[in-house]
């Protein structure tokens, strides 16, 4: 074995995965994970922990998987985080946890969030759960949204005692993990649905089909409902659009609503009553996390499909897992090009994406080369299908229908970073709501952050 | 589950439905829509609110059968349930959040195509609450489609129907009608026009002839209804809105209704086609047969 590289995991053939909506990555077998284990060194000012948003004690765990007491080691992780089964697969490790590693100064870092993936699979599998409280506390809180954010801020209160309800605008509960992030990285019924099932199982209430703003706002769960304390976990829903000619053709979707139609309503079972538009040609514009899920379910629907990225390689935000995975299943980069039309035949349907050639310039503020466009570079793609990632931000539902609640420019509610803490008294805020569009792990820190100022708010 | 507590068939395909729904009952507003899934498997079917009565806790839908999803929903009766029952989403309609001294002054003509007739009449009938009586023209195809009349009757001011083929009341389509009230000395203020949106395109230029300004309701594809997919936007002058969180009430003078209706066929496949082409016909005020689902 060489000591240098992360024990390899297996994965399904890119060739046969790109046909099916089964999980790409089939995870480490107990050998393995202990096999791995083993590369840790124990270090005592463990950097990985650093790197860790919620701070998982890392070696503290990854010794327990050496020694083959998985439980032990499913303990250590459950008292940072409440969906490591979610994490271990799409935290962007690379760039966190194993970004820290001292392996990784010399070699592969160790892989610790396949066998965190490990750990919590194996506990799940076995039928460990979460201890539920050892006694109730008389008072009510609203979790509003049932992302990461508000699933582990939900679970954190119900640990502690607290009579909490979580109210979800969808009919499902999961927010991004059941409508946006596909089956094949993330499965809906075998992980998701458990890990809901988990916070359930400590007696959070659940109700579906609620749109605080709407079916009723925040202010009267307060005054009228007798809730005590408020969490916003509703995350960044609202999907941004480029305002080129043509984008409201039939064939043009955003993100979010393909990915939805795909995964929330299941369009890609076969024999599906809420079926989604085939098409045989798509272009994704985009190059985040997201477009790549958009592509590669496309691709997995049948379709020959492009990536439209405006800038090169190098500065996709997209994960590079995500990226690797993508290429080695077919999907075709078109990178420096940007659309400035879309394309309609007579029927209104999408014939064609105009796009121009870009170039990199200077620097901009973000610190990434700016793209600009090369004069007379214009040339059309047929398409039939255009799905439009440009990233999301929160929706006005909320804010707008609540007294006394502050946003700052960019919609987001304004939260003390160190509780979650809003402008309104008792009422507390975290996740994609907060920050704009970011990770599962952040959300999760922020749900874990804003019940402990919950907590205590609700013990003055 | 939300229980059915009334089911009718008030005519040829076009369903009515009491639904206990609390939270929806205390919050929901004119003018304001639901979205409803029969169950586990199905699409999200977005419905006006007809009626509601806040006591009961409940809110009635009146749809058409247009296609699998609605002809699902046909087959539900009192006792059943629906799976979801989520709203009121949508704004709700200008006429219930403007100043009520305003709308006293007011000349307020409804026109309502079809099933278009239901969303109407919680508005018409909000007005009459309010001691605001305004005049309701109602068009079908044919007398045996016409729904809620008596309904319509009790809370209008005057009620004026017409038939495509004269077998009750006036006589030709409602565009005429508005013509014929105006050349009579009618004076409007406002018209509000829900139905099909060939007929609502249709309204839109006669009342922009006559100067009369117009909402209309849209009825675009929907998935969350929430402002989360962007399947239900609309250009609307030059801008893009989101119908289900920025209307569904837009000014109609504004609307790009070719637009709207070429989006709306997006799902409809040749199967979807000739379904509707089997199973409705004749039900739709203005007759195009292709303006896919209609209110
Ligand atoms: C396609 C896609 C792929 C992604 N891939 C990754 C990845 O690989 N790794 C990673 O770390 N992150 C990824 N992310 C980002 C990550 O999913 C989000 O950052 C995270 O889910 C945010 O969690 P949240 O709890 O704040 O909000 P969400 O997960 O967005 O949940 C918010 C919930 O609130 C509900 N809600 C909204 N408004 C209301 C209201 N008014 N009333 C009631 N309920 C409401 C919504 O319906 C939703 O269920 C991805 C995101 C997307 C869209
Ligand atoms: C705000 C609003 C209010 C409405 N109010 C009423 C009402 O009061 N009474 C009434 O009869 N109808 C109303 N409609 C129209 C009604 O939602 C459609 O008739 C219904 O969705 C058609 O579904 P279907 O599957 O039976 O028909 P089909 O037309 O066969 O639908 C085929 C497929 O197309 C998609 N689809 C078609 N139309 C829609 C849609 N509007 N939203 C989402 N998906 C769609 C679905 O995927 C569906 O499975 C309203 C629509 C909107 C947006
Ligand atoms: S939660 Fe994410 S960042 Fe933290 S250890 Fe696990 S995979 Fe790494
Ligand atoms: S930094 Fe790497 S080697 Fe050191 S404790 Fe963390 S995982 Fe183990
Ligand atoms: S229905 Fe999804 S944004 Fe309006």
């Amino acid at each position: 074995m060489d000591v240098l590289k992360k024990v390899p995991v297996s994965e399904q053939d890119p060739k046969v995965r790109a046909t099916n909506f089964k999980e790409v990555c089939l995870g480490y077998t107990k050998e393995e994970a202990m096999e791995e284990a083993n590369r840790c060194i124990n270090c005592k000012n463990a950097q990985c922990i650093k790197g860790c948003p919620v701070a998982i004690n890392i070696p503290g765990f990854i010794e327990q998987v050496k020694l083959g007491d998985i439980e032990k080691a499913y303990q250590i992780i459950s008292e940072s985080s409440a969906l490591p089964s979610v994490c271990g697969r799409v935290c962007p490790q690379e760039s966190q946890c194993e970004g820290k590693c001292i392996r990784g100064i010399k070699g592969e870092p160790v892989s610790i969030g396949k066998m965190e993936r490990f750990v919590a699979d194996w506990a799940r599998e076995n039928g460990i759960k979460p201890n539920g409280a050892q006694e109730k506390i008389n008072k009510k809180v609203a979790v509003i949204g049932s992302g990461p954010a508000g699933l582990t801020c939900a679970g954190d209160l119900a640990k502690l005692g607290y009579d909490v309800t979580i109210f979800e605008a969808l009919h499902k509960a999961g927010g991004v993990l059941v409508y946006g992030i596909p089956e094949f990285r993330l499965p809906k019924d075998a992980v998701v649905q458990k890990e809901i099932d988990n916070v359930i199982s400590l007696g959070v209430k659940l109700e579906t089909d609620v749109v605080i703003g709407k079916s009723t706002t925040i202010d009267e769960l307060m005054e009228e409902e007798g809730f005590d304390a408020v969490f916003i976990g509703s995350g960044a829903g609202l999907p941004k659009f480029m305002g080129i000619p043509g984008e409201q053709t039939n064939g043009v979707f955003s993100a979010n609503e393909y990915l939805t139609r795909s995964n929330l309503m299941k369009a890609f079972e076969e024999n599906s009553t809420t079926p989604i538009m085939l098409g045989k040609k798509v272009a994704v514009v985009g190059g985040g996390n997201v477009a790549m899920d958009a592509a590669r379910t496309a691709l997995r629907l049948g379709a020959e499909t492009h990536i439209v990225y405006r800038r090169s390689e190098e500065e996709l935000p997209a994960r590079v897992e995500e990226v690797h995975h993508a290429k080695e299943e077919g999907i075709i980069f078109d990178l420096l090009t940007n659309p400035t039309e879309v394309i309609a035949n007579e029927d209104g349907w999408v014939s064609g994406l105009r796009c121009i050639k870009m170039e990199l310039g200077e620097p901009d503020e973000s610190g990434r080369r700016r793209p600009q466009e090369i004069p007379g570079s214009e040339f059309v793609m047929e398409v039939d299908t255009v799905i439009m990632s440009l990233g999301t931000s929160p929706n006005p539902l909320i804010s707008s229908t609540t007294k006394g609640l502050e946003t700052n420019r960019r919609k987001c509610i304004v939260a003390e970073e160190e509780f979650g803490k809003t402008s309104k008294d008792g009422v507390y805020a975290g996740g994609d709501a907060v920050t704009g569009a970011a990770t599962v792990i952040l959300a999760m820190g922020a749900g874990k952050a804003a019940a402990k100022g919950i907590h205590q708010y609700l013990s003055e | 589950m939300y229980p059915i507590i009334r089911a009718e068939e008030l005519t040829n395909n076009i369903f009515l439905m009491e639904v206990e729904a609390r939270r929806i009952a205390k919050a929901c507003q004119p003018g304001q829509f639901v979205i409803v899934r029969t169950d586990e498997n199905s699409e999200r079917i977005p419905l006006t609110i007809c009626d509601y009565n806040r006591e009961k806790g409940t809110i009635t839908i009146v749809f058409q059968i247009v296609g699998a999803s609605t002809d699902d929903m046909s087959k539900l009766k009192a006792g059943d349930a629906f799976a979801d029952f989520v709203g009121p989403l949508g704004c709700p309609s200008e006429l219930v959040t403007d100043d009520i001294e305003d709308v006293k002054k007011k000349n307020i003509l409804f026109v309502a195509g079809g099933v278009g007739t239901a969303p109407v009449y919680p508005q018409v009938k909000w007005l009459h609450e309010h001691g605001i009586n305004a005049d309701v023209i109602v068009g079908a195809k044919s007398k045996d489609i016409l729904i809620l009349e008596k309904e319509m009757e009790a809370v209008a001011g005057n009620l004026y129907i017409t038939t495509d083929d004269g077998s009750y009341g006036r006589h030709g389509l409602v565009t005429k009608v508005i013509e014929d009230l105006v050349a009579e000395g009618k004076q409007y203020d406002v018209c509000i026009a829900i139905g099909p949106m060939i007929m609502m395109k249709f309204a839109c230029l006669t009342t922009k002839k006559l100067n009369i300004p117009t909402v209309i309701s849209l009825n675009p594809i929907m998935v969350d209804g929430t402002g989360m997919c962007g399947a239900c936007r609309v250009t609307v002058g030059d801008e893009v809105k989101f119908a289900c969180v920025d209307g569904p009430e837009f000014d109609g003078h504004k609307v790009d209704f070719d637009q709207a209706m070429k989006r709306q066929q997006m799902y409809k496949t040749q199967e979807g086609r000739a379904y509707l082409a089997a199973k409705e016909g004749d039900t739709h005020h203005g007759g195009c047969g292709n303006c896919g689902g209609d209110k």
